[in-house]
This record gives C-alpha cells, structure tokens and sequence, in this order.
C-alpha cells in the first residue's frame, strides 16, 4: 500500500470537487474491495475522497413506485430492509448470497457495482494483465482460468465481474443515478458494466470523476415467482462459479415476462434478452428452459480450465427457471432461504 | 523435622482427572484475546520488517536498488544478499532437527531463486505501513531461466530417496510374487490417484517478534514455531549465539499443522535485522507469502490390487511419485501403509521423488497417511465393488491380524471395533449396495467409509515439576500447544499424579529456557511430554514421600513409594486411606520454600521393539450430491477412532471433529494451482484457496473405541491430532462414487468433476 | 542459458511523499484513545500496534478470513478493510470490550465450556462475530447460524462446537443434535 491523503466529504459536490482536484484520487466507499486493492498494490491512489459521511445511504419509495437505493446503503442494510424483503426478495437473496456478513455490513450498494474482478493475475503483480496494466498480454489465457468468462470475452481479457448483487440488479432492470462533473445523469443497468473488448482495464462507462449517488429500481420486483441460484466451490463466502438470477411472471402455467442474468461468466452481469424473449408466452416446463438455457449459452466460449462452465451455465438455467416456478414467495417467505444446492 | 502434623479431613476433591472432559485450562485467555502470540509482543522501540519475495521461479537477481528506497525518512535497512554479513560456513549449519535429506534454504544467501516468492529483501521501517511500502517500492531485477514445476513432466526422472529426515521409513522390500499375484486374480484393479500440493495455511501467519535486550546479543525471540527448541538450535548454529542469548518463546501458536515443525524464513530474517540494527524487531509474514512456505507435495499414485474370488486380497503394487524442491529431499510415509493395512502376502511399495522448481514441502497433518489413504482406501472401495463385497466386508475379511511389513504383533488394534461401532452409530446396514440408487428429490445420497492408520509413537522429553510452600504445583516442559490441548492434558496428568486439585497446578510451555522436549508433531505430544511430567510429577511424589516419613509418627513410616497414592491433596496408604499426610500440611511443616523434580523419559526400546504400534480409524460418511448441479454437501460423517487412553475425551473430540474438517477440505476444495508458466501458485488467498466455512460442516459425531495398550508408553496413549483425519478423503470419494457412479480419482472433487 | 530480465513492479514513476500522522480519536471499548495516525493505517493494525488490542487478529489482511472482526455500532465488519481515520466517532468494541477474565461475556462462557476452538487464533473473532449475529437477530436456526457466521474461517475446525457455543447462548435451552434443535429440560 502506498501513501496518500484522505479527505472525508460531507456533500456530493464537495466530493466531486475533492476528487477532481487531486491527481491519481479513487473515491472510498465501504473499502472492501479498494483497500484490498491497495494493499496488494493493484490500485495506488495517492489521494482518498471517502464518501462516508454523504447523506447517500437512505433507501426510499422513488416519485415512480420504484424504490431508490442510496449509494452508501450498505449491502446488510439493503437486503434486509422491508421494502426490499418485501418488493425484491430477489435482490435479498442474491445479497445475502454474496460474501460475509461483516463484508455487507461494510460494502455499499454503490460500490458493490464498483467491484473489480477477482482474477488471480489481476491481483498478483507477479503476471502480466491487460486490466491492470493495458498492453502487458492476458496471462489467463492459457494460463488457468477456471474462474473466468465463457460469454463476451476478448482476445485481451477473459475476467469476470465477481458481484452478485449485480445479477440481480441485471435482472431487475435497475438505473445507475450518478452525479459528475457535467452535472447528474441515469445509466440503463446493462449499459453500465461493460465487455473487455479492446479497453479492459475499463470494468464500466462511468466518466472520469463521476460518482454513484443512487441505484433506483422500478416497481415491478418480481416478488412471487424469483431465485438466485449461486454454484461454488464451498457452500458460502465463494464467489460464484457460475449464478443464476432468475424472475418469472406467470399465467398459469405460462410464463409471461421472464428476466434471465447470469453470473461468474462474463466481464458484466450478463442478462440474456434472447432467452428471455423465448421463454415469455411458453409454458412453464423444463422442455423451455432447456431451449432457454441453450440459447443463454449459444455462443459460450471456454477457456479451458473453465470448460465446464458452459455446460453448468445451462444446467443451472433450468433449475433456477424451474425454482422460480415452483416458488411461490407470497405464500411462504421464507422459501429464498434453502433453495441453494 | 521432627513434628506431628493432624491428619486432614476427608475431602474427596476428585483429582482422578486423567479420561475427564476438562474444559481447556488456557480457554480464558482465549476467549478474552488475553492470549499472546508471536506478533502480538509490543515491546518497546520496535522495527517492523517487510519481506519482498521474488516473482519469478528460477534465476538470479542481478541488481537490488536499495538506495531508492533508503532514501525514505523512517527506512532503516534493505537485507538482501548483498549486504548480509557472512553467518554459518557450512550448509549443515542450517539444518534443523526436521530437516530432510539436502542442503536447506538459506535465506538471502546468494543471488539464486530457487522458488517463486522466495525472499530476496528485508525492508526494516520504523512503522508496518512504512515498511510496506518502502518493499513495494524496492527495485529488484532478475534474469529468470526456464523453470519447470510440473511434475507430470517429470514422471521419468523419478529417484528413490535416502533416509534423509528424521521418522522416515523407506518402503519395505517386495513381498511374494506380486506382479504374478495381480495377474493370477480373480479381480483386478488398477489406476492412478492424484491431488495437487495443498498448503497448510494456519489461520495465524509466521511471525517473529525479536525483543532486543541491551545486554549484549541477548535476545527474546518470541516466535510461530511448533518446537522452541528446534528454533533456537537452529539460530545459535547460524548465528553463533549461545542459547542464553538466543531464547525463543512460543506460549501460543495459531494452528500449524506441521508448518512450524521446521524453523521457517521470518525467524531468520527477524533475527537477522535484530542483531545487525540492535533493535527489536517484528517480522510477519503476508497471506500471500504463507503460500511460499511449505505444502504437502502434489503426489502422483499408482494402485494395482488383485483380490480372489472370495474377495481376499492377493495382491499389492502401490507406487507414489512426490515432487521435492531442487534443494532437498522432502519425504513422507505415503505408500507403506498399503503393506500393512491388510493381510497379503505379495505386495510391492515403491515411493520415489521428482524435482521442481518449488519450494521443498512440509509436513502438512498426517503427511504421507492422508496422502496414501486416499489412494488405497479409494481402490480398495473400487476392488471391493468388482468383486461384489460390501466395502466394510472387504475390509473386514482382509483384516491384518499382523504387520506384514515389520513382521511384528500388534501393541493392540481395535480397528475391528471402530469397524463395528463406527457402523452401527452410522446405520451402514441401510446402504443399498447399487450406485445411484439412494436419492431425494435432486439430491443423490451416497455412504461411503474408509480406514485410516497413524505411528503411535515417543520420543524423548524432559519436564520439571515444582511444589512451592503455597501448595502450588508448576510443571513445564519446553513443548507445544498448537491447539491440541497439551496445557490441558499436561496439567491433568499433573494434577493426578499428584492428587492435587487442579486449579493448584499450572502448566508452562514454549520456552527453550525449560526442560527440553521435542517439536510439536506426529500426535507424539502427549505421549512424549506426557510421560515426562508423569515421571517428574512421580519423582516430586517421592521426595514428599521421604518428607512425610520423616514427620514423628509418621501415619506412613515405612511406606515404598508403590503403597502409597496421592489423591484429594493428600498421601495415604493403599491399604488403609486412613493413614494419611496433607501435602499442604506437609510442605508447612517442613518449612521447605519449595520440592522439586525432573525426570527425562524416553520409549522402552527393550519392551517396544517386538511390536509394531498404531492408531486406527474408521470413518464413515453420507454426501449428498445434487444430481444436475455436481454440488457436493457432506451431510453426516461418523468417525471412529482407537487411539489408546484418552486423557480428555472433550479435547480430542475436538481434535477429530477438526480432523473431519480437514478431511472435507483434502476431499472437496483444497488444491494450490500451480501456474506452471509462471512457477507460481496463483491461488495464493484465502478468497481462492478454499477451506471449509461453517456452511459446510454438517453433523460430525466421534466415536472414541476403547483401547488398552501397555506397550506405547506408560500412559497407554497413541495421539490423537493426526489419525482422525486419515481416510475421512477417500470415505468422501467413496460416497461420491456410490451416490453418483462416478469415480472421482483426482482431488478435490469439485462440481465440475461430477457434472 | 537463456535469460529473460525481470523487473520488480509495481514502479511508481516517483515516490510520493509519506503523508504525515495526524492526531485521530478512536473511542474503543467505551473509552477515547488519541493516536498519531496516517491515513494508510487500517483499524486492525491501529488496534493491534498502536493500541495493543492484540486481541483482534490479522489472518488474511484482506477480508478473506473474519479473524479481524469488530463491533462497529454493534455491527460486526472486518477491521483489516477499514481506515482508522475513518472510524472516527464510531463505537468500536474488540473481544477485550465484551468481556474480562472476571466477567465474562455468555458466548465467551459458552465457547470454553463447549471447546469451541483449539488453537485459540480465530476465537477473538469468531466472539465478536457471534456478537454481532445475535445483534442483528437474523439467525434463528442451525443453518441460519451455519450460514451467517461462515464469514469466520477456523482452520482448525472448531465449527462443530462454535455452532453450540453460538446455539447455547442463541437459545439457552438448545442443544444441538442431529442439526435439528432439540429442547432439553432444565
């Protein structure tokens, strides 16, 4: 870790005029993932905007019916709060499904977007990396990659976005409200992260110096029919293999609008409209998710190591459709808890 | 002394603690954070070092910028090779008491890498945030040579080692006629087993806080070691201290597991820094240099067992090939466990080395046995389906009565009743034989079991027991507790032997400056140190003895030693409780300040040599296995263990309980991945480097078999810190296999294997 | 032979100049302590090596062991990823705040009496990490509990018994058995 100053703003403003006033600053929120940057020397800030103490951390009914969530809620605070309980259990589990209890007392919904991969050679200095360091070559390629992307890599990069929340946020179709030097602006949830192409060491389309004030959901929560279904090497505090976050509205037995996002397998959340698009208007049975699930994975890529991802990737469509179908959050609420394999 | 003393009151204390559950008696300064360990000592003036560690696997610094980064206000000094001052001529001034066959790591000794993450520099600051980041800034370049760390390249250049490390059996020579047994039988098997090096990983980094005194080159040395001793004779031969000024302290130590059997790297480097800047100072190491120390090796093995038409086993051929480093010959018990488990009369063992460009390994919990096990234990359930037997049948029908390799009785061996108890606690007898054919719901539900095998053995020790005027007992010996219940078990066995209550004893360990006693390893603790303070608590027995006789009308004139015990505080006749002497009273009286005694004790060579002593187990485990997902739960493990006396059911409980886990962890998550194009383990966290969160720990129940022995020791016990780990691997494999069909042959057996 | 040259990175192209210690108030366990720090100093190495709190142990330095878990307003995070300077104003409890040797807390009663733990280093932690389970209220049954205290690695595998201890204290008539709750009379 190297040495650098910290200031703690108390105003978004301010904290947009901190940052933009010292060369080579990050912004600091729950530290989680930027201290341990840090501490690995990944990321060496010369100067520390902390966000702490900006009043961002309220979670509220937005104007629309929507629920806003502040940026510097924590990930605890947003996965039990009773609007989110209640409206998007689906976020709920797919917090609480993510890391430790004491990491989502720290981590904030704003920076649980900012999170970087959790690549070996990303974080070890040792290895050339394309993200860390444009230009130096991939060393997962070829190299071991058993976490890595089997969807919407590039020939620079093959990392992956390690959150969970986020597939879930994919899914629901949440807006990124963020404030910057050219004032404020909201950014579709799939157009933030973005796919490694050539820029890799860009993980989304922030512009420099803009800051996370908000992540609002609209008001449909998919509250009844939803689960996130998360595959890893141990049964907690891992990340995903591969994640499933899926949300059905049925008719019956037919499907009506479906939301489909996976984790663990691409540089962003990767939500699958095609998939989606398939399944609405047919029946709720395995026969279609499977045809969803091989449309999910069309294309899929393995890097090696990672091979067996594809083949999980669908596997874990189905059940997680089929978990969605069979639940019934209304009725039992408390029926997100157990249905992780 | 010539007085009369009352005789006391009956009270019945109860000091028979020996096979008691007694709580831990350090647990308070546990469970308070009161306890210190190595990096927790914050003597005054202290440096921090940081240590740089190189980036490539093999190749030779060729420059070191020190002058960049002692330019830093605060920055101290840069050690590399460069600048350290000539210490010990000759290698063998390096090795410890552990040491393997080789020449050991010489910490920044000459410009080779040898190993990735090797350290190249101490960076010594006046803070830890300043000394690390003056190494993040330190400059060193390198011109790396090809390395190869894969073993599987190096399959042809396989050696057979010497005898090299201490405790190390090379395999027994061939038995009968195996390769025509094999041919010969009725059912064959044959295959290869594999898992990849596994770290140790102690939830307590190495550390080493050195404590400069001012009086002359004297040193504190509180240090991360398994064995103080070792450390210290260690550093006295680098350093050329006497052991006065080189005294190393380890009063806790936060889990090892064989990584602190060895000095390791920070301790060298703190001492280093200490005696060249003559200050105190701290070196810990990061989470990602733990990754740099030792590991159990990546084992290649080769099974072929041929059994009758009855299921008897005609014959053994197990060959292991292990990697070593380039330096050293690490060797470990792995294949000889396969001529000694069951009754075959042709067998060939053959164990062999490799080098890579990694460090050596360690001993890392029941090295060689978990290794072996998962191999024999996993063709054994593969042979036992061919053949149409039940697994615990087969085992049970090809039982060994005798060690066919030492060709020796046993001391005792009560596998059959952990066979027995272990399976009806377990209800083995609802297992349908067919694969596959247990489920609910998603879930596919497999039972397996297997058997595991440990040395019960001693080795020498000394302790010191001292009775003050006060009434209270202190023993020590410079032993270990890396949580296995040594000041627990020591201070009991004290307190029995004595007849004192147990709150008036106080058991001390980890400091060279007390009796010696050997590292803290092989499950050999408390039959080691144990004996020890028996023989000294039984010596002190005698001088009260010889001080209570001496008392006018004395109650027990002309009492030997043998006629009389000690129990509830006081010294009575066998044959007439009545006729008794207060120990308390009896230390009054006499106006001694205090009684001591010592007692070095060591194996009855005379009376062991006939037999051939271990601990057994028998582990029996249901996994559930998601059929579509591959995800695996270890949902109930019965483990049933005979490993002599136990002298506290409730700490070697916990020492199986721990084992299980352990055994959850070899079977379905730990691996360190080695990136060959870089010589380096890349999963180096524990984010990635996965062991067992509570989440997968499920019902775990240990069943402690009865078991005499009179041979082991005088106490009768075996250990108990390794053997419940053996075999819990191959009964997970095994269940796997029965819950799916699968086969999974190289751990761990993670979902992808199983989709 | 075959060399290739390997530089050492990271390689700031200039050091930056080391930013000086400040006066910063922690209030730990109830009491305010004022320490000269520099922003880089997390909470964990201010309460181990400027306040000589070794009772909170560094295990991983990067939130992948639990070792290092605190109170913060009751709630429990992994101090080794929090600044000090941050958490000024904060009520800060370590293992040494919930309890003493003459007083102990329940849950570090419980882990003696069910020898839930062995080598001692993860138990700090684990306390504290129980503590601020029980705060939050989250957790009712054993695989609640399983879940919400896998934050906390114990490498020596304590689980079995810290599930008790937890449980014991959770629901003082609960044993665990067979992974169920079973009541027993008292």
């Amino acid at each position: 870790m190297n040495s650098f100053t910290l200031t703690q703003a108390t105003a978004i403003d301010e904290a947009l005029r901190d940052k933009a006033s010292h060369d080579n600053s990050a912004y600091l929120g729950g530290g989680t993932n930027l201290i341990d940057l840090m501490k690995e020397n990944v990321a060496r800030p010369t100067h520390l905007t902390s966000l702490h103490k900006l009043p961002l951390s309220q979670i509220e009914r937005a104007p629309d019916g929507g629920l806003r969530l502040g940026a510097l809620a924590t990930n605890a605070e947003t996965a039990y709060h009773p609007e989110v309980e209640k409206h998007y259990p689906l976020l709920s589990q797919t917090i609480l499904a993510g890391a430790t209890p004491q990491l989502r007392n720290m981590a904030t919904d704003g920076g649980n977007l900012m999170q970087r991969t959790r690549c070996y050679y990303f974080y070890d200095l040792a290895t050339p990396c394309n993200k860390r360091e444009p230009g130096t070559g991939c060393s997962a390629i070829g190299g071991y990659n058993r976490i890595h992307a089997i969807l919407g890599a590039s020939e620079q990069c093959i990392a992956t976005h390690p959150s969970d929340m986020c597939v879930a946020l994919a899914a629901l179709e949440a807006v990124v409200q963020v404030s910057g030097p050219d004032g404020e602006r909201r950014i579709k949830f799939e157009d933030f992260h973005r796919l490694p192409g050539e820029r890799p060491e860009l993980d989304n389309t922030l512009q420099p110096g803009e800051l996370i004030t908000a992540v609002d959901l609209p008001e449909k929560g998919f509250a009844k029919h939803f689960t996130y279904l998360k595959l890893r090497d141990r049964t907690s505090y891992a990340f995903a293999a591969v994640s499933v976050a899926a949300a059905l509205e049925l008719d019956g037995n037919t499907i009506r609008e479906a939301r489909l996002a996976l984790g663990g397998v691409a540089h962003k959340p990767w939500r699958s409209k095609e998939a989606e698009a398939l399944l609405v208007g047919r029946p709720a049975t395995v026969e279609t998710f499977r045809q969803a699930a091989d449309q999910v994975v069309k294309g899929a890529v393995g890097q090696g190591s990672n091979d067996f991802k594809i083949e999980l990737a669908r596997r874990a469509v189905v059940r997680a459709l089929k978990q969605a179908t069979e639940m019934n959050y209304e009725l039992d609420e408390n029926a997100f808890l157990n249905s992780n394999p | 002394m010539k007085q009369t003393i009352a005789a006391p009151p009956v009270i019945r204390l109860g000091t028979d603690y020996i096979g008691k559950p007694v709580s831990r008696v350090e647990g308070l300064a546990k469970v308070t954070g009161a306890a210190k360990y190595a990096a927790e000592f914050n003597v005054p003036d202290l440096l921090y070092g940081y240590v740089v560690s190189s980036p490539i696997a093999k190749g030779k610094i060729t420059r070191i910028h020190a002058d960049e980064v002692l330019a830093l206000s605060g920055v101290l000094q840069v050690f590399s090779h460069e600048n350290v001052p000539s210490l010990a001529w000759f290698d063998r001034s390096y090795k410890d008491d552990l040491a393997p066959g080789g020449s050991p790591f010489r910490p920044l000794h000459d410009a080779e890498i040898l190993f990735s993450q090797q350290p190249v520099a101490l960076v010594v600051a006046e803070t830890f945030e300043l000394a690390r980041y003056a190494a993040s800034l330190l400059r060193v370049e390198y011109a790396a040579e090809a390395h190869e760390t894969d073993i599987e390249k190096k399959r042809d250049d396989g050696y057979e080692p010497g005898r090299g490390k201490s405790g190390f059996m090379p395999p027994p020579k061939p038995r009968g006629n195996p390769n025509e047994a094999y041919k010969n039988a009725a059912h064959q098997h044959e295959a290869e087993y594999i898992h990849l090096a596994q770290h140790n990983n102690p939830l307590e980094n190495f550390a080493t806080t050195v404590e400069w005194l001012g009086e002359g080159k004297k040193l504190n040395i509180f240090d991360k070691t398994q064995g103080a001793m070792n450390v210290q004779q260690y550093l006295t031969k680098i350093f050329g201290l006497s052991k006065e000024e080189a005294r190393v302290i380890s009063k806790f130590t936060g889990g090892a597991f064989g990584a602190g059997l060895r000095p390791q790297y920070q301790v060298f480097l703190a001492v280093l820094a200490a005696l060249a800047l003559e200050r105190s100072v701290r070196v810990s190491l990061t989470r990602q240099q733990m990754f740099s120390l030792g590991h159990r090796p990546h084992t290649l093995q080769y099974l072929k067992l041929g059994a009758n038409e009855n299921g008897g086993l005609e014959a053994v051929h197990h060959a292991a090939l292990a990697e070593t480093s380039q330096f050293e010959d690490f060797t470990e018990v792995v294949v000889n466990w396969s001529g000694l488990l069951y009754q075959c009369e042709n067998v060939k063992l053959d164990y062999q080395l490799t080098k890579i460009d990694a460090n050596s390994p360690i001993d890392m919990r029941a090295p060689g046995a978990a290794t072996g096990s998962f191999a024999l234990e996993s063709a054994m359930d593969e042979l036992a389906y061919k053949a149409g037997v039940d697994p615990l049948d087969f085992r049970l029908l090809n039982y060994a009565e005798r060690d066919q390799n030492m060709n020796k009785e046993f001391s005792s061996k009560k596998l059959r009743e952990c066979y027995h108890q272990g399976a009806a606690r377990f209800g083995w007898e609802k297992r349908n034989p067919t694969p596959r054919s247990m489920r609910d719901g998603n879930w596919l539900i497999g039972y397996g079991m297997a058997t595991g095998c440990w040395d019960a053995t001693q080795q020498k020790a000394a302790a010191k027991a001292s009775l003050t005027a006060d009434g209270h007992l202190m023993v020590s010996s410079a032993s270990n507790d890396i949580g296995t219940g040594t000041y627990t078990i020591m201070t009991q066995i004290a307190a029995q032997t004595l007849g004192l209550p147990l709150e008036a004893v106080t058991f001390r360990l980890g400091d060279t400056e007390l009796p010696e006693a050997p590292v803290q390893g092989g499950s050999w603790t408390a039959a080691s140190v144990g004996t020890a303070v028996q023989a000294a608590c039984q010596a002190l027995g005698k001088k009260l003895l010889k001080l209570a006789q001496q008392l006018a009308d004395s109650p027990l004139q002309g009492a030997a030693f043998e006629d009389v015990q000690f129990v509830d505080g006081v010294i009575r006749l066998n044959e007439d409780i009545s006729r008794r002497v207060g120990i308390a009273e009896l230390l009054d009286a006499s106006g001694e300040e205090k009684v001591e005694a010592e007692a070095t004790t060591g194996p009855n060579m005379l009376k062991q040599q006939p037999y051939s002593m271990h601990s057994h187990n028998a582990v029996f485990v249901e996994v559930r296995v998601d059929e579509d997902l591959g995800t695996v739960h270890v949902a109930r493990v019965v483990n049933a263990v005979a490993a002599g006396r136990i002298l506290n059911p409730k700490t070697a409980r916990s020492q199986v309980l721990g084992s299980v886990v352990w055994g959850i962890g070899m079977a379905l998550m730990e691996e360190s991945i080695m990136d060959h194009g870089f010589g380096r383990y890349i999963n180096h966290s524990l984010a990635e480097y996965h062991i067992p969160v509570m989440a997968d720990i499920h019902t775990i129940d240990v069943v402690l078999v009865e078991e005499e022995d009179d041979i082991v020791n005088p106490l009768g016990v075996k250990g108990i810190g390794e053997i419940g780990f053996v075999g819990v691997a191959a009964a997970v494999a095994n269940a796997v296999f029965h819950a799916t069909g699968k086969r999974v042959r190289d751990l761990p057996v993670s979902l992808d294997k199983l989709l | 032979m075959n060399t290739t040259p390997v530089l050492q990175k990271p390689l700031d192209s200039s050091p930056a100049a080391i930013v000086p210690a400040q006066a910063v108030t922690l209030h730990v366990n109830g009491e305010d302590h004022t320490l000269q720090l520099a922003p880089w100093t997390s909470l964990l190495d201010a309460l181990r090596e400027y306040l000589d709190l070794t009772g909170t142990k560094k295990g991983c330095d990067h939130g992948q062991c639990g070792a290092c878990t605190v109170l913060v307003n009751g709630k429990r995070i992994n101090s080794c990823l929090a600044l000090a300077t941050v958490y000024q104003g904060s009520d800060i409890q370590t293992i040494e705040g919930l309890g003493t040797e003459e007083e102990l807390n329940p849950l570090q009663q419980a882990f003696i009496d069910h020898d839930a733990f062995q080598c001692g280093y993860c138990t700090p932690g684990q306390i504290c990490s129980a503590q601020g389970l029980i705060n939050e209220g989250r957790a009712k049954t054993v695989d609640e509990v399983r879940e919400l205290m896998s934050g906390n690695l114990c490498r020596c595998g304590a689980y079995t018994n810290i599930l008790s201890a937890v449980m014991e204290v959770i629901d003082r008539q609960a044993v665990v058995n067979n992974g169920t709750l079973t009541t027993i009379p008292a």
